[in-house]
C-alpha cells in the first residue's frame, strides 16, 4: 500500500453515502476525501475502491494524475504560490524561493510540525493582481518578498 | 415561483424589472475573486450595517448588492454608485460613511477615491468616461458587474432567459442553430471552429443519449474570464447550455470547473438550483414539454483535461487522457454518446445571440472572426484586469488605450496570448487585428484570452521555459513526442539559461519542435513547441546573447547576471537593502551603498526598486560562467 492510513474511516463514509455507486463519482468522492483529511489517507482509497466498485489501481491512477490529491498528510495551513504567466514575470519565483527561505522548506513539503505546507499553482486566475499567494483560503495580491514573513504570520513556526 | 409559458415568463420578468426600478439608488460592490482578496466583503458588510441602522433603504430607497467582477481587479475593492455610476477604487471599510453621506445621501463626489488618469493624474469619476470600460463592448460578460448573481431576478430584469423563451417558443432546433450560424459564432476556448457546424454534426448523430458539456476548466496560466463569467453571472452560461441542449437533442448537461475556482462552484450551484425552482430548467421547461438538466463536476486540477477529450474522460470519473481526434465528439463523445462541448464564453454569448438575433452580433469583427471576445489584459501593464472587445481591435490599441501603456513607462518587449498553445508576439506585430486568423499567423493564437504583457526586464528565453516547465509538468505523458520532447527541450533550456548554452543548440530545439508538432497525439502536444517557437522567430537575439555571449538581455537570468550600484547616482535612500532578500547590500541611510557580491543572488529586486538609476546589470560573460559552474 502506498501512503498513510488515517485509522479513522467515519468522515469518509459520510462521503460515500453522498454519492452514486458508479465510477463517475470516483473524482468528486476523492476530492471530498482530500478536503477532508488534508490527503488521501491509504486505507480511505482502498475503502473508496470498495465503495464505488473501483479496481484499486484505477484509483490509485486517478489519485496520482490529478494535482488536486496528494498522498502525505498536508500542513494544517496549505500556503499556494501562484506561478501563473503573469505571477511569473512580476517575480513570483523571488516569492516561493522568500517563503523557502522563511518557512524552511521547498515546494511540496510540509514543516516538520505540520503547521504549514507550501505548494506552488499554475494560477489560480487572479492575474490582474500578480504576483498572487495563498494562505489558506486568503488571497493576497501584489506580493513583495518583503511582506512573505508578515502574511505567514502566525500560520507557521518560521525559521529564525 | 415556477415559469409555465410565455405569459408566465413575461409577468415575471415584469415583476422582476418592477422590483428593480423601485430601487431609486444602488451601491454595487463588487465581490468577485479580485477585490474579494482586496477585502470588499468587509466593505459590503460595512454598507450594509451602516444602510440598517441608519434606515437608508427607506429613507432614500437605497439598495446594496454584491455584483460579479467589475473586471478593473487591480484597483479594487470596487463600489459604484448608481445611477451617477460613479466609480470608486481601493475602497475600504472606514471609506463606507464618507461615500453614504457625500455620494448617495448629497451627490456630491469623494474625489479622492475616483480613478485618476494616469498621465494627466485628472480624476475621472464617471465609470462610463474611464477609459478601461468607454472602449468596451460586452456581450459575454454583459451583465457581470450589473447583476447579483445569487438573485435570479435581478438577471431576470436585465434580460436573462429572453434567448430562450425565444428559441423553444419560435424557433425549430434546425433554426436555434442556423442563427447561431449567421451570428458567425466560433468557440471562444481557442481553436475557434465554428459552434454552429458542431451542432450541427452532434444534432445529426444517431443516439438515443446525447449530452451538452460546458468546458470551465479554464487552465491557461494569465487567463481568468471564464471564472468571472461564471462568478458574476452564471444565468447567461445555464441559458445557452439550455439553447444547445434543444438545438441538438441533449437531455444532460455537464458544468466542468477549475478546482482552483470556488466561488465559482458555489455561485453556479446557486444559480442551477435557482433556475430550476423557475421553470427554467429541469422537467418541462416553460411548459414546454422540453426536458433538460445540469449537473457540475469539479476539475481535479490537470491542464490537459481543457483538452475536449480528456475532459469527457475525466467527467466519466478516469484519469484525462486525451483521444486521437479521428473520432469526433459530435458523433462518439461522454460515454461514447454524441456529445457538444463548448467554452464558458461561447454559452454565455449563445443566450445573448438567441436574444438579439445572429446579425447583432455579426455586426461586430472581421471578416471571418465575428462579435466580440473577452480578454485578461495582465502583466506588465498599468491597467489589468478583464476586457471584452469587438474582435479586431488592434493590440497597440488594448495594450496602449485601454491598458493605459506599460508599467512605469518601461519599454514594451512582447504580449503572450493561447497560454501555453500561444506565443510572444512584438512591439512589430502591435497594430495587428486580433482575431483567430491573424494571431495565428503571427505565431501565436487566440486561446482562452489570456494577454501577458511584457517588459524589457522579461527574459524571453527564460519565458520560453516558464511554459516548457508548465508542460512537462501537464503532459499526461501518453503519447511520447510530447512527454520526450518537452523534457528534451527544457534540458536544452536550462542549459541555456545558466550560460552552459551550445552553438547547435538553436537548431536541436526547432528540430524537436517539428517532431513534436508533427508526432503529438492531442492539441497540448501540437501547440506546445508555440512558445518557443515564436520567441525564436521573433527574439532569436536574446537566444544568442545567452548563448554565445553569456549574458541576459533582461538581466533576468541570475547566472549570467551581475548587478552594481553606481556609485555617483546613489542617494543612499536605503529602498534596496529593504527590498534585498539577502542582505547583500551595505551602506547606512544617507550613504552611498554597495552590493557584497558574496551575497548576491543576482536577483534584480534592488534594481527594480530604485528610483535613481542608481543600479545597473551587466553579462557575466561565457568565461566568468564557466568558472563559477565549475
Amino acid at each position: 500500500m502506498i501512503g498513510q492510513p488515517c485509522n479513522d474511516l467515519r468522515p469518509l463514509q459520510e462521503i460515500l453515502d453522498r454519492y452514486p455507486r458508479e465510477e463517475a463519482a470516483l473524482i468528486q468522492v476523492l476530492q471530498d476525501v482530500q478536503r477532508a483529511y488534508n490527503y488521501l489517507p491509504s486505507d480511505a482509497i482502498e475503502k473508496v475502491a470498495e465503495g464505488l466498485g473501483v479496481p484499486l489501481a484505477r484509483v490509485y491512477s486517478v489519485a496520482t494524475f490529478y494535482k488536486a490529491f496528494t498522498l502525505t498528510p498536508r500542513g494544517k495551513t496549505l500556503v499556494k504560490v501562484c506561478l501563473g504567466t503573469a505571477c511569473h514575470i512580476r517575480g513570483a519565483k523571488q516569492l516561493v524561493e522568500e517563503v523557502e527561505r522563511v518557512a524552511g522548506i521547498k515546494p511540496g513539503e510540509t514543516t516538520p510540525d505540520r503547521s504549514l505546507t507550501l505548494e506552488t499553482v499554475n494560477c489560480v486566475g487572479a492575474c490582474a493582481m500578480a504576483p498572487v499567494v495563498i494562505v489558506g483560503a486568503k488571497y493576497h495580491g501584489g506580493v513583495k518578498t518583503a511582506d512573505i514573513r508578515t502574511i505567514l504570520g502566525s500560520a507557521a513556526s518560521l525559521a529564525k | 415561483m415556477r415559469i409555465d409559458s410565455r405569459a408566465a415568463f413575461d409577468a415575471a420578468v415584469q415583476a422582476a424589472k418592477e422590483k428593480v426600478t423601485g430601487r431609486k439608488r444602488q451601491v454595487f460592490v463588487c465581490c468577485g475573486t479580485g477585490c474579494l482578496a482586496n477585502g470588499s466583503a468587509a466593505v459590503a458588510e460595512a454598507f450594509a450595517q451602516q444602510i440598517a441602522e441608519k434606515g437608508l433603504d427607506v429613507s432614500l430607497g437605497l439598495f446594496l448588492k454584491r455584483t460579479g467582477c467589475h473586471g478593473f481587479c487591480q484597483r479594487g475593492p470596487l463600489v459604484v454608485v448608481q445611477p451617477e455610476g460613479v466609480l470608486y477604487t481601493r475602497v475600504r471599510p472606514l471609506d463606507v460613511t464618507e461615500i453614504l453621506d457625500q455620494t448617495v445621501a448629497n451627490g456630491h463626489c469623494v474625489e479622492r477615491l475616483v480613478y485618476r488618469d494616469p498621465s494627466t493624474k485628472a480624476p475621472v469619476p464617471k465609470y462610463a468616461d474611464i477609459p478601461f470600460y468607454a472602449n468596451q463592448t460586452r456581450v459575454a460578460m454583459r451583465n457581470i458587474g450589473k447583476v447579483d448573481p445569487a438573485d435570479i431576478e435581478d438577471s431576470l430584469a436585465n434580460g436573462a432567459y429572453a434567448g430562450l423563451v425565444r428559441a423553444l417558443n419560435d424557433l425549430s432546433p434546425d433554426e436555434v442553430i442556423a442563427e447561431v450560424e449567421r451570428a458567425g459564432l466560433r468557440g471562444r476556448g481557442g481553436a475557434g471552429f465554428p459552434t454552429a457546424r458542431k451542432w450541427r454534426a452532434t444534432a445529426m448523430a444517431k443516439g438515443e443519449r446525447k449530452f451538452v458539456i460546458c468546458n470551465g476548466d479554464e487552465g491557461d496560466p494569465g487567463a481568468f474570464k471564464d471564472r468571472s463569467i461564471l462568478e458574476g453571472d452564471p444565468h447567461s452560461v445555464i441559458e445557452g447550455m439550455v439553447i444547445g441542449a434543444y438545438a441538438v437533442g441533449a437531455h444532460e448537461g455537464f458544468v466542468y470547473v477549475r478546482d482552483e475556482y470556488p466561488l465559482a462552484v458555489v455561485h453556479l450551484g446557486v444559480a442551477i438550483a435557482q433556475a430550476r425552482e423557475w421553470g427554467l430548467l429541469g422537467k418541462n421547461i416553460l411548459g414546454t414539454g422540453f426536458d433538460f438538466d445540469i449537473k457540475v463536476s469539479r476539475g481535479g486540477g490537470a491542464f490537459v483535461c481543457g483538452e475536449s477529450s480528456a475532459l469527457m474522460r475525466s467527467l466519466e470519473g478516469k484519469v484525462g487522457e486525451p483521444r486521437a481526434k479521428y473520432v469526433h465528439a459530435s458523433e462518439r463523445g461522454l460515454y461514447d454518446c454524441p456529445t457538444v462541448l463548448n467554452n464558458v464564453e461561447t454559452w454565455s454569448d449563445v443566450s445573448a445571440i438567441l436574444a438579439r438575433g445572429g446579425d447583432w452580433f455579426a455586426r461586430w469583427g472581421t471578416e471571418k472572426s465575428k462579435g466580440t471576445k473577452a480578454f485578461s489584459l495582465v502583466g506588465k501593464v498599468k491597467n489589468t484586469g478583464l476586457i471584452e472587445l469587438p474582435m479586431g481591435m488592434t493590440l497597440r490599441r488594448i495594450i496602449f488605450d485601454i491598458g493605459g501603456g506599460i508599467l512605469k513607462d518601461r519599454p514594451f518587449k512582447a504580449v503572450q496570448t493561447g497560454g501555453p498553445s500561444g506565443g510572444c508576439l512584438p512591439e512589430s506585430c502591435l497594430d495587428l487585428p486580433v482575431d483567430y486568423e491573424q494571431l495565428t499567423a503571427a505565431g501565436s493564437m487566440m486561446g482562452s484570452g489570456g494577454m501577458i504583457v511584457m517588459d524589457d526586464r522579461t527574459c524571453m528565453v527564460d519565458v520560453a521555459r516558464y511554459f516548457l516547465r508548465f508542460l512537462v509538468e501537464e503532459s499526461c505523458g501518453k503519447c511520447v513526442p510530447c512527454r520526450e520532447g518537452l523534457r528534451q527541450m527544457l534540458a536544452i533550456y536550462d542549459r541555456i539559461l545558466e550560460g552552459r548554452g551550445r552553438p547547435d543548440d538553436i537548431g536541436r530545439i526547432e528540430r524537436l519542435a517539428r517532431g513534436m508538432k508533427l508526432g503529438s497525439l492531442c492539441e497540448l502536444g501540437k501547440s506546445a513547441p508555440n512558445p518557443v517557437l515564436s520567441t525564436l522567430r521573433y527574439f532569436r537575439d536574446e537566444y544568442v546573447a545567452h548563448i554565445e555571449r553569456g549574458e541576459c538581455p533582461a538581466g533576468m537570468c541570475r547566472a549570467l547576471t551581475r548587478y552594481e550600484i553606481i556609485t555617483e547616482k546613489c542617494t543612499g535612500c536605503h529602498l534596496c537593502t529593504r527590498a534585498c532578500p539577502t542582505g547583500a547590500i551595505v551602506g547606512k541611510p544617507k550613504q552611498k551603498h554597495a552590493i557584497d557580491q558574496g551575497k548576491c543572488i543576482s536577483c534584480g529586486a534592488c534594481y527594480d526598486v530604485c528610483r535613481d538609476d542608481a543600479i545597473r546589470f551587466g553579462g557575466r560573460g561565457r568565461p566568468e560562467v564557466a568558472a563559477a559552474a565549475q
